[in-house]
């Protein structure tokens, strides 16, 4: 059977989540030991939505984010995309780098505030991937992270098109950090090619 | 106060006489602006990827460059466009992560987008009058009907007029 998200059972969409939330789990745990500090993750939503109107679900195809692109390799490939607001990131240096945060609403990043940027990118992206890879036991390399920072609709351009080659519909995952009481809402797109996904599923025992 | 039309990720639409056609943040994508000037026809496609023909899943034809520049042209044809008067304004393509080594295709489809833009365009001899494509940033771009004048917008990268 050919894999399309059209197709996509709500068992599949279940099991999404499950690995969505364990990521997050983990990825929460190694953000409080490099923060020394408590960071919790709310338990993430899992979305598929046309192309059309993934941009406005996540707040509008102008409106300027950061954006940390990975792929990844081995047993399955793909891509991966975490999307901040601005503000958000900003704070998130600030606390990764223990300094004040600067002026939020400006749009350049210093080279030290990308690196950390980067940094959070891998350090979620590994959590993710490896909850997977616990699962399955397949083997996941993710590459570098890349940023960017530029209109939400500039940015998903990217993945959305590894996307358009066979489908017309998205995947992504929305979580909340929280630290104390701030909320830093991300977006989380993980793409595993059309190939890959049945391997998942597969290993998964669930197909 | 000119109307609106939006066109969405992979789509397209044609107006006549007046309005706006915009479309928000294209990235590695690639906005076709194509105009007739006698008629004051305006078609923008918003296309994501160079070819349909290697791709199974093509039914939506404003994803691809040669499935939306055909269909473009069809329905602006269907408003009385005249087919040797319309020409083209391309912007887009950009590259928004730049990396280093190897890194997959899909980090340069903006270039390979422009490219099959130019190239089927030229396939349906239509001059492409103005360009602004490339780079590694984002663009919203507006086709104004009623002279066919194209805006491109920019976070930190200005506003061009073309």
């Amino acid at each position: 059977m050919s894999f399309s998200f059209d197709n996509l059972s709500s068992l599949h969409l279940d099991i999404l989540k499950e690995i969505g939330t364990i990521g997050a789990g983990n990825a929460a745990t190694s953000l409080s030991k490099m923060l020394d500090r408590r960071i919790d993750m709310n338990v993430p939503e899992v979305k598929i939505a046309e192309f059309k109107d993934v941009e406005d679900i996540m707040g509008g195809a102008e409106t300027p984010v950061v954006g940390i692109y990975l792929e990844f390799s081995g047993d399955i490939c793909g891509t991966v995309l975490l999307v901040l607001d601005v503000i958000s990131a900003k704070h998130i240096t600030a606390l990764l780098l223990g300094n004040a945060c600067s002026d939020g609403l400006k749009r350049d990043f210093s080279e030290i505030e990308i690196s950390a940027l980067e940094e959070l990118g891998n350090i979620l992206t590994a959590a993710y991937l490896g909850a997977i890879s616990s699962f399955t036991g397949l083997t996941i390399k993710p590459s570098v992270p890349y940023f960017a920072c530029d209109m939400l609709g500039a940015i998903l351009s990217v993945p959305m098109i590894k996307f358009g080659q066979t489908s017309d519909k998205a995947m992504f995952i929305e979580t909340d950090l929280i630290n104390g009481t701030e909320r830093f809402r991300s977006h989380f797109i993980v793409i595993p090619d059309m190939e890959s996904f049945p391997l998942i599923l597969k290993a998964l025992g669930v197909v | 106060m000119d109307r609106i039309v939006k066109v969405g990720m992979a789509d397209l639409k044609v107006i006549v006489g007046d309005g706006i056609l915009i479309t928000l943040g294209l990235g590695s994508c690639v906005g076709i602006a194509l105009y007739d000037k006698t008629t004051k026809t305006a078609g923008l496609a918003h296309i994501m990827l160079p070819s349909s023909k290697l791709i199974k899943n093509n039914q939506n034809k404003a994803k691809f460059v040669d499935t939306a520049v055909e269909y473009l042209l069809e329905l602006m044809m269907k408003m009385d466009a005249q087919r040797k008067c319309i020409t083209a304004k391309i912007a887009g393509g950009a590259q928004m992560f730049s990396f280093k080594g190897n890194a997959s295709e899909i980090l340069n489809i903006g270039e390979r987008n422009v490219q099959a833009t130019i190239d089927v365009l030229r396939q349906h001899n239509i001059p492409i009058i103005a360009q602004d494509t490339g780079g590694n940033y984002g663009r919203t771009i507006e086709l104004h009907a009623k002279n066919g004048i194209l805006v491109v917008k920019t976070i930190g990268h200005g506003v061009k007029i073309l």
